[in-house]
């Protein structure tokens, strides 16, 4: 259990800059759930609070102390790698319990922590075997036991579900959960999938080329993303976007030429403004053609998903995903009428990507904002 | 998926070969065939011409039963222990020091290779100059005590002074191998195992030298046979010290060709090399059939 503080921490690889002074608290016992694109940083910033590489500027802290200067094993960090990184010459007794080796740890205490830690990660049977003879899900666990052996402050994943089958990543996303409530350890999970993001998460931090756009709860950052990136990086389907300007009145855009209602506090405080219009499928609805407060929308085409569909429709050359009910049905190249209810409108500046409610003053930590509805 | 080329005639394949068919003919087989005849016969008294009188077993008789043969062996699994030993650690130490990036590393791995391309006999004789006790770059140490360095009176320094220079020229060879080895290990593994507590030293024993098993038994292998028997020690130890003094570097090499060319005892010498092959034969065996057990293939 230990508070993580990251302060203006910058890293340059010769003289390119790969994170632009981050700025974060992790509190005791939360599991932060670090998500961005590939190079947005999030894996190097997981490695500089290891240890593994090196800070070039600003400060990291684990519980208080600043450890810019300590070697990976002085910092009370374990961390389970993308790729496992077992040693392959040691059977999963010994890749268990290696940490305890190094610390000189007596062997009965030793076997003793393994036969615990295997239990825990459901590994008795096969403490005998090499590496090479585990499947995938298997030597996950074995690096998990791995680090959880070393009874650590901080827990650090990075990306270790993206080498596992879809079926296999959800199951294990469910061990990790329980793992960390039964371990209560501050955890750092870093990864590029927005699902595993969303369900982990206490604290969800996404970061863009260096920067960090936002910090909040996954709700929070699914209903009021800070920047279009975010808006865009969240949800699946990604978001829906329309460029447009804000009418005089304040309350509408237009949206082929047809009145699109928006919230007239925000619009009324940004008149005129060029702005980027965002709606999630799951917000936007399908009606027929020529229902009132509708657009007319030719379907483009259908993802059928079972359960429901993804209707991909087409206004003025614009396409928009839309998800449906699983009884709402449309044929390709019918008309229909495309409703966004003006509560889930998202608007954000064209020229600095801010959510215009937050803009200009970059807010990094809006933990205690109420969540839109 | 089979490249193999087909050549319609017999004699155009034939033609390819020869040269290669002839080199190992009259360099390798035909010694090879005259080595086992001379070793089982009695070179006639003047040389050349005469009967050859097939003596059986006679000839290694004479070898086994002289003590100078006995020392001579001795002294070159000394030789081939300690010099593959001291080159194959200081090139590890190297390697490991170029593998973690430390400065200047991308020159050193430049010229750490270049002892291995120049000939034993040129390394042989640089070293002798700056070995030189009275007048080489070492002499200043007998200015402190008088003999404190000389191998031209000592028989431990002069084995000490081959060692060096064998050491000092497979450096290069070993090092290139076990830093392309190094760089093999993936990089997680270490920083797991850094992740795990363990420092440099701990590193290197418990995952590098592990995973680089592989290629250390081959240079174990190739180091060993390269001591024991290789030109470079005949080079080396002809350049420097002429197998003395008092034959205290008299290695088996060394002592077999000496014993042939100079002493002109071909049948003696033939039947050394054949003891020479023999044991080389038993030494390969040995590493492959016990010390191969133990390293972990991927």
């Amino acid at each position: 259990m230990a508070e993580i503080g990251i302060k203006d921490v910058r890293k340059t690889y010769g003289s390119t800059p790969i994170l632009h002074g981050v700025d974060l608290n992790f509190k005791s016992g939360e599991f932060v759930v670090i998500l961005g694109p590939s190079g947005c940083g999030k894996s190097t910033l997981l490695r500089m609070i290891a240890g593994l590489e090196e800070i070039t500027s600003g400060e990291i802290s684990i519980d208080g102390k600043v450890v810019n200067n300590l070697e990976p094993r002085d910092r009370g960090c374990s961390m389970v790698f993308q790729n496992y990184a077992l040693y392959p010459h040691m059977n999963v007794a010994a890749n268990i319990g290696y940490a305890l080796k190094v610390a000189g740890v007596p062997r009965a205490e030793r076997d003793r922590r393994i036969a615990e830690t295997a239990k825990i990660v459901g590994l008795e049977e096969l403490l005998d075997r090499k590496p090479a003879q585990l499947s995938g899900g298997q030597r996950q666990r074995v690096a998990m036991g791995r680090a959880i052996i070393r009874e650590p402050k901080v827990f650090l994943f990075d990306e270790p579900l993206s080498n596992l089958d879809a079926k296999l990543r959800v199951q294990m996303r469910v061990e990790i959960r329980r793992l960390h409530k039964r371990l209560s350890a501050t955890s750092v999970f870093v990864t590029h999938d927005q699902v595993e993001a969303m369900t982990l998460a206490d604290k969800l931090i996404v970061m863009n080329k260096g920067h960090v756009e936002q910090v909040g709860t996954p709700l929070e950052i699914y209903h009021r993303p800070r920047t279009r990136f975010v808006g865009t990086f969240i949800g699946s389907p990604a978001m829906n976007f329309f460029n447009t300007t804000i009418a005089p009145s304040g309350d509408h855009v237009l949206l082929d030429g047809i009145k699109q209602a928006i919230d007239p506090v925000l619009g009324g405080k940004n008149v005129g403004a060029t702005v980027s219009v965002g709606i999630r499928p799951e917000h936007c609805r399908l009606v027929p053609a020529g229902t009132v407060n509708s657009v007319p929308a030719n379907v483009d085409f259908v993802e059928e998903l079972g359960s429901g569909r993804i209707v991909h429709v087409e206004i003025d050359g614009m396409s928009f995903a839309v998800s449906v009910e699983e009884d709402q049905f449309f044929e390709q190249g019918a008309v229909a009428g495309l409703q966004l209810p003006a509560e889930h409108i998202h608007l954000f500046s064209l020229q600095s990507g801010l959510r215009l409610d937050d803009a200009p003053v970059a807010t990094r930590q809006p933990a205690t904002k109420t969540v839109a509805a | 998926m089979n490249k193999r080329a087909v050549f319609k005639s017999w004699w155009l394949p034939v033609l390819f070969a020869l040269p290669q068919l002839l080199l190992i003919l009259f360099f390798f087989y035909w010694p090879a065939i005259s080595v086992f005849n001379w070793a089982f016969t009695l070179e006639p008294a003047f040389g050349g011409a005469g009967e050859r009188l097939f003596v059986g077993l006679d000839n290694f008789r004479d070898v086994f039963a002289d003590r100078e043969y006995w020392r001579s062996v001795s002294l070159s699994l000394f030789f081939a222990f300690t010099a593959t030993g001291l080159s194959m650690l200081i090139a590890f130490v190297l390697a490991i020091c170029v593998d973690r990036q430390l400065k200047g590393s991308g020159l050193f791995r430049f010229f750490y290779i270049w002892p291995y391309a120049i000939a034993a006999p040129a390394v042989g004789l640089a070293f002798r100059f700056i070995f030189a006790p009275e007048s080489g770059l070492i002499a200043v140490v007998n200015t402190w005590s008088p003999d404190l360095w000389n191998p031209a009176k000592y028989g431990s320094h002069a084995m000490i002074l081959i060692i060096i220079c064998f050491a000092w020229k497979w450096i290069g060879y070993n090092f290139i191998f076990m830093t392309a080895g190094l760089q093999s290990i993936p990089r997680s593994l270490l920083e797991a195992s850094s992740m795990d507590g363990s420092g440099p030293v701990r590193r290197a024993l418990d995952i590098q030298i592990p995973l680089l098993a592989p290629t250390l038994f081959f240079l174990l292998v190739l180091n060993l046979t390269e001591s024991f028997v290789g030109p470079d020690t005949f080079g080396i130890v002809d350049l420097t010290t002429e197998g003395g003094p008092n034959k205290a570097t008299d290695v088996m090499v060394y002592r077999i060709v000496s014993e042939a060319f100079r002493g002109l005892n071909y049948s003696g010498a033939a039947a050394q090399s054949l003891v020479l092959i023999a044991l080389i034969m038993v030494f390969t065996f040995i590493q492959f059939r016990f010390v191969e057990r133990r390293v972990h293939y991927k």
